[in-house]
């Protein structure tokens, strides 16, 4: 088991890598004897973080450290969002890989783990958070990368994280991206592959937007039924940003991300847009918190869900206004289908405010499609299944239509729609 | 049984802030401080219980004790200093009880000019409102008036006490069976030591002809109220309850630790009315009550209804969700809040709806009120159940912070098990709107009472629910409570 | 002299060099403008102006600060006095967005408003039975339906409903001072002219009106003495009723030409 195989290794085997620099390796070591002290989130009692997933199955499995593996490049085009217009970065189980990248060589600068030291780490806190602290202790590669005001904003920088799921292994990508003053950029973050083979992902991204900085974001997740996937997404916007992400989550085995949103500057907009699509006993747990710690800012929260099977989502969205944090505007949704008898959706989106000059509201919606309008487009000669599977479209276009880049959209079509089941109505 | 002291009236601004906050002096009959199972066998002597009664406490007490103060809950978004178990009062009756009235000739006098300050005049009540009085006073149910025409409907209104003694078989079929004595912290304390509270049962096909209703008041200093209500309307039955409850003023904190138990069978009715006004502190935070009260009503039958409306501007901390499980097909869940707090208080407040029968319909509309530097949370849940086909809920919640000191928190759980669920939540959270405002003052009224009109609109959906004294006086307290909070 | 002292007497208003800033960016750039009882005065000028501004600026709406001048009323200055003081000493605004309260009765509000005017003015508080009788006849004066009275103020009304209701407060509030921000925007032809009625039946020698607008149209009905047009925060023209019709033929354009070109 993960737990056992954990307990097995000594500190020596965190640090024992010689050519890494000295901060890298006190950083894993901290990480390391954190993780050994707090554990997983086994326990869900009284745990408001882990209420609705119970993460025994992955500490359960039997799971070892990933190593690096060579890849073929169609492999990696069929799995995930690809442009030749695009700057593709390649990381194989968690390591990158430098003869399929195609790296860019102005306006941004990309350097790999451990060559120098940086601000990484500064956003994820991993005191409290055994499978952050996993990734910080067992950080093995990552991606460092700097974008200047003067980057090209026509080039979408497409970061691909592949799992191989040829190996019982877990991996641990860290990403770690610093957007300058007045630059803008689009970067896809996207999970793919794996197999019939349990992994587990456990990645951490970070993101830094410093003044006036925009960043128009992506990240997938499209793995196999029954790969892992744990992420974190920690953000902090200074003044004058604007953070444009939208997620797109098919269910793995047990699927979670954790994102937070810190809105650290006055006349910044967060806009966290996100589809989760599950089915058969997948297990898909959105957890997002956006902090408003200064004024002036605004926030827009929408997830929609489309559940089948036997499957279970989670939408758990906090809205933190402070006591700082005057005039904040934000608004928080989360929508739900669900196609089956037996799926299954739990909802929590919260709002903790503490500044009166504020204009904030949320909502949460459940059902299944609506008979209305299907008898409508019945009633003009349409029939029940491409009625219903229209519906199901325009419920997730909604979010999809956000997508402006025409690969990614057609890719995320493809991947995340097609599969749809229709949905049978007992008239 | 040495005579309870006279403790003077406190005096002082907050004197006229809060005008419910007076003492009387009536003998009482206090147990010594703390709880272990003498107190419990205590209590239990005291009332003269059957062994079953008995016994059913001490397995509560045991689990109490087994499980210990860390199993209180932790959840709520409240702060406040760990309780000291063993420095409460589990039970005080006022002495008078011993000699047990007859009826209301028989009541000490004093005791009716008590209940006249609080406002309810029980003569008066009787003739002018035709609404049936249980009073209980530091968990002692002191009087119940309006006897003969319930007798004549064949309704059962009286104090638990009595009727574990005249009603055993009901008692022991119900008690317990909506919330089991395991059920939290607060709730097997409470079973343990509970003291007294109101039973009402509603025979098959009868409508209650008058509305029933309880006043709790506490008024010993150190003592804890526990007070145990349940509420049983047969088939095709219906009832209207009110409860009202005060609490003097005091430098020290008072648990409230309550249970209220509703169970509707098939096409009954239950509406259930809480003005909740328990001395909520003085302006530093200082003294007010703990009100940790656990209220839950089964719709255990097909058609049947649970209502519960709660105007909540009392208490230091106010940790309550009035619930309803919807087991039988077809029924409704209804729970319309108002939560005002003010200075220091804190309230973590909502509801539970958990849909398990087919065609089960719930509706929560709760609206939150901020001011000074209080934290106020609603906490819901609505559970769809996989066999609850065509359930629906929907839930509009809004709060109004008042300063910028104070905070107001939306928490919702929402879970849903069956795709022919209908469920919607709506959530709000502004100041009350300066344009608002301006447009009032413009017609020449002055901000304060501006202030007042636009949350006293706010708060006029729920206020609709309450019977029509109810609703009056719960318009007052939200003016005296709102009072000192603008300009 | 005693036509003097007459003419003293029926000064309202004395606007006086006022300058008022939004948010530190000035609107309003030095007004003069002086108001006597039994005149009706209109403000004319684009979109941008001022003119809300100004109408706002009266009946002292909060968030406006005034730099320098100052505003005289009944020969007070009221710079800094308090909306709702401003309100139980006469003046009167008609909003051109009338606000909704969600849950507050129109009946109630309205007998508050009645009642602490009246208590400015020395009168006791009416009872329900002669309150109802006062608002039966000044609802009627405007034909709003008896069941908005009963319903939230303002909530759920067509715009011509709360054009409606504003100029029924007008004619129960009985102000001396009447602002009427842009009431014309929005309401078609049958309510112009409940509306403009309304208003005719108040004017008297003993109140005046002051009427913000954008477009002429409302002056057919209600005739102005004295026309003013603002353009940039300044009255740069005024004028009889016919100024009005000048601009709705020339435009604004043609005014804003005329002062560069320093006519």
């Amino acid at each position: 088991m993960l737990k056992e195989y954990l307990s097995s290794l000594d500190e020596q085997f965190v640090s024992q890598n010689q050519s890494e620099q000295e901060w890298l390796r006190s950083l894993k070591l901290e990480a390391f004897n954190t993780l050994r002290e707090i554990g997983f989130p086994v326990s869900r009692k009284g745990n408001e973080k882990w209420k609705y997933t119970s993460v025994s199955p992955i500490v359960n499995n039997v799971f070892l450290l990933s190593k690096p593996k060579d890849i073929n490049i169609d492999e990696i085009k069929k799995q995930a969002p690809w442009s030749d217009d695009w700057y593709n970065i390649v990381f194989v189980d968690g390591f990158i890989n430098k003869n399929i990248s195609n790296i860019p060589d102005s306006g941004i600068s990309v350097s790999s783990l451990g060559l120098s030291e940086n601000s990484i780490g500064e956003l994820i806190d991993f005191s409290d958070d055994g499978f952050a602290a996993l990734n910080s202790a067992f950080l093995s590669d990552g991606l460092i990368v700097s974008i200047e005001d003067s980057f090209d904003t026509s080039k979408v920088l497409n970061i691909i994280f592949y799992n191989s799921g040829t190996e019982l292994e877990f991996n641990n990508p860290r990403l770690h991206i610093t957007a300058e003053e007045n630059s803008s950029s689009v970067i896809i973050e996207s999970y793919v592959g794996g197999s019939n083979q349990n992994s587990l992902t456990n990645s951490v991204t970070e993101m830094e937007l410093k003044s006036s900085a925009k960043i128009t974001h992506y990240r997938l997740m499209s793995e196999s039924n029954n790969t892992y996937n744990v992420g974190y997404g920690r953000v902090r916007l200074s003044d004058d940003t604007e953070f444009y992400s939208s997620s797109f989550f098919r269910g793995a085995n047990i699927g979670r991300y954790d994102l937070n949103v810190l809105v650290d500057g006055e006349r910044s907009h967060c806009d966290l847009k996100g589809l989760y699509v599950t089915s058969d006993e997948q297990h898909m747990d959105n957890f997002i918190n956006i902090d408003h710690a200064k004024p002036n800012s605004s926030s827009n929260l929408f997830y929609k869900g489309i559940l089948s099977g036997k499957s279970k989502a989670v939408f758990g969205g906090t809205v933190l206004v402070r006591k700082e944090a005057q005039k904040t505007f934000s608004v928080q949704s989360d929508k739900n289908l669900i196609l089956s008898d037996q799926a299954e959706v739990d909802s929590k989106p919260a709002l903790f405010i503490y500044a009166d000059d504020v204009q904030c509201a949320h909502g949460a919606t459940a059902g299944n499609i609506d008979e209305d309008s299907v008898f409508y487009m019945r009633s003009r000669g349409i029939d029940l299944e491409a009625a219903s599977k229209l519906l199901i479209y325009g419920f997730a276009d909604e979010i999809i239509s956000f997508v402006e880049e025409t690969e990614l959209k057609n890719f995320i079509e493809q991947k995340f729609l097609e599969s749809l089941p229709s949905y049978k109505f007992e008239f | 049984m040495q005579k309870q002291k006279v403790i003077s009236r406190e005096t002082g601004v907050e004197d006229q802030q809060y005008k419910w906050g007076f003492e009387f002096d009536i003998e009482s009959d206090l147990a010594p401080k703390g709880l272990n199972k003498d107190i419990v066998k205590f209590i239990s002597n005291k009332k003269n219980e059957p062994q079953w009664m008995l016994d059913w406490r001490l397995k509560a007490f045991e689990l109490w004790e087994k499980e210990g103060v860390s199993s209180s809950p932790n959840w709520a978004n409240v702060d406040f200093p760990e309780i000291n178990f063993q420095d409460i009062v589990y039970y005080a009756a006022p002495k008078s009880q011993d000699d047990a009235p007859k009826s209301l000739d028989e009541v000490d006098p004093e005791l009716i000019e008590a209940f006249d300050k609080l406002g309810i005049p029980l003569e008066e009540q009787k003739k002018l409102s035709g609404v049936a009085v249980d009073a209980v006073l530091d968990s002692v149910s002191v009087a119940t008036t309006y006897q003969d025409m319930l007798k004549e409907a064949g309704v059962i209104f009286c104090p638990i006490s009595e009727a574990v003694q005249k009603y055993p078989e009901l008692v022991k079929k119900y008690l317990g069976s909506v919330v089991p004595y395991s059920d939290n912290f607060y709730a097997t304390l409470n079973s343990a030591v509970f003291s007294d509270g109101s039973f009402v049962y509603v025979p098959p096909g009868v409508r209650c002809p008058i509305e029933l209703m309880t006043y709790f008041r506490i008024n010993e200093v150190d003592s804890g109220q526990f007070e145990r209500t349940l509420i049983i309307a047969d088939e095709g039955s219906y009832v209207s309850y009110l409860e009202g409850c005060t609490a003097p003023m005091r430098k020290t904190h008072q648990l409230h630790a309550a249970v209220v138990e509703l169970v509707a069978l098939k096409d009954a009715e239950i509406k259930y009315s809480t003005l909740q006004n328990w001395y909520p502190g003085d302006k530093e935070g200082n003294g007010g009550v703990y009100n940790f009260v656990t209220k839950r009503g089964a719709a255990r039958g097909e058609n049947s209804k649970i209502s519960w409306t709660q105007v909540e501007t009392g208490s230091a901390i106010t940790w309550k969700y009035p619930s309803v499980i919807l087991q039988g097909d077809n029924s409704t869940g209804e729970f319309y809040s108002v939560a005002l707090v003010n200075n220091f208080q804190q309230a973590d407040t909502g509801t539970k709806m958990i849909h398990v029968g087919k065609n089960t319909k719930s509706t929560i509309i709760a609206k939150g009120i901020s001011a000074g530097k209080a934290q106020n949370t609603y906490r819901g849940q609505v559970s769809i159940l996989p066999n609850a086909h065509n359930a629906k809920n929907f839930t509009q919640c809004d709060s109004l912070l008042i300063g910028d000191e104070c905070g107001a928190h939306t928490v919702p759980y929402i879970e849903v098990r069956n795709p022919s669920a209908e469920m919607g939540h709506e959530a709000t959270t502004s100041k009350v709107n300066d344009d608002q405002l301006f447009y009032l003052q413009q017609r020449g009224i002055d901000l304060e009472e501006a202030n007042y009109m636009i949350i006293n609109g706010f708060c006029r959906g729920i206020f609709k629910e309450l019977p029509f004294e109810f609703a009056m006086e719960a318009s007052q307290l939200l003016r005296v409570s709102l009072e000192g909070t603008v300009g | 002299m005693g036509k003097i002292m007459n003419d003293r007497n029926k000064k309202l208003l004395n606007v006086n060099d006022l300058h008022v800033s939004i948010d530190d960016k000035e609107i309003l750039k030095g007004i003069n403008l002086s108001v006597n009882l039994g005149e009706v005065h209109a403000i004319m000028g684009p979109n941008g102006s001022g003119k809300s501004t100004l109408a706002n600026v009266l009946s002292g709406r909060p968030g406006y600060s005034i730099t320098s001048g100052s505003i005289e009323y009944l020969g007070e200055n009221i710079n800094e006095e308090l909306p709702e003081i401003r309100a139980r000493k006469g003046i009167f605004l008609a909003f051109q967005y009338p606000v909704e309260l969600p849950g507050v009765r129109t009946w109630q509000f309205l007998k508050s408003s009645v009642d602490a005017i009246r208590k400015e003015n020395g009168e006791k508080e009416l009872g329900v039975k002669e309150f109802d009788q006062l608002l039966e006849v000044h609802r009627n004066k405007v034909e709003m339906n008896p069941d908005l009275v009963k319903r939230s103020v303002n909530e759920g009304f067509s715009g011509g409903e709360k054009k409606r209701n504003e100029i029924m407060q007008l004619s129960l509030l009985n102000p001396t001072f009447a602002l009427l921000d842009e009431t014309d925007s929005g309401l078609d032809i049958d309510a112009l002219r409940i509306v403009s009625n309304g208003v005719n039946e108040f004017k008297s020698e003993s109140n005046a009106v002051l009427i913000v607008t954008h477009y002429q149209r409302i002056l057919d009905y209600i005739k102005p003495d004295f026309v003013h047009v603002l353009v940039d925060g300044n009255i740069v023209k005024s004028g009889d009723g016919n100024l009005a019709l000048e601009l709705e033929e020339k435009g604004y354009e043609w005014i804003k030409e005329s002062i560069s070109s320093g006519n």
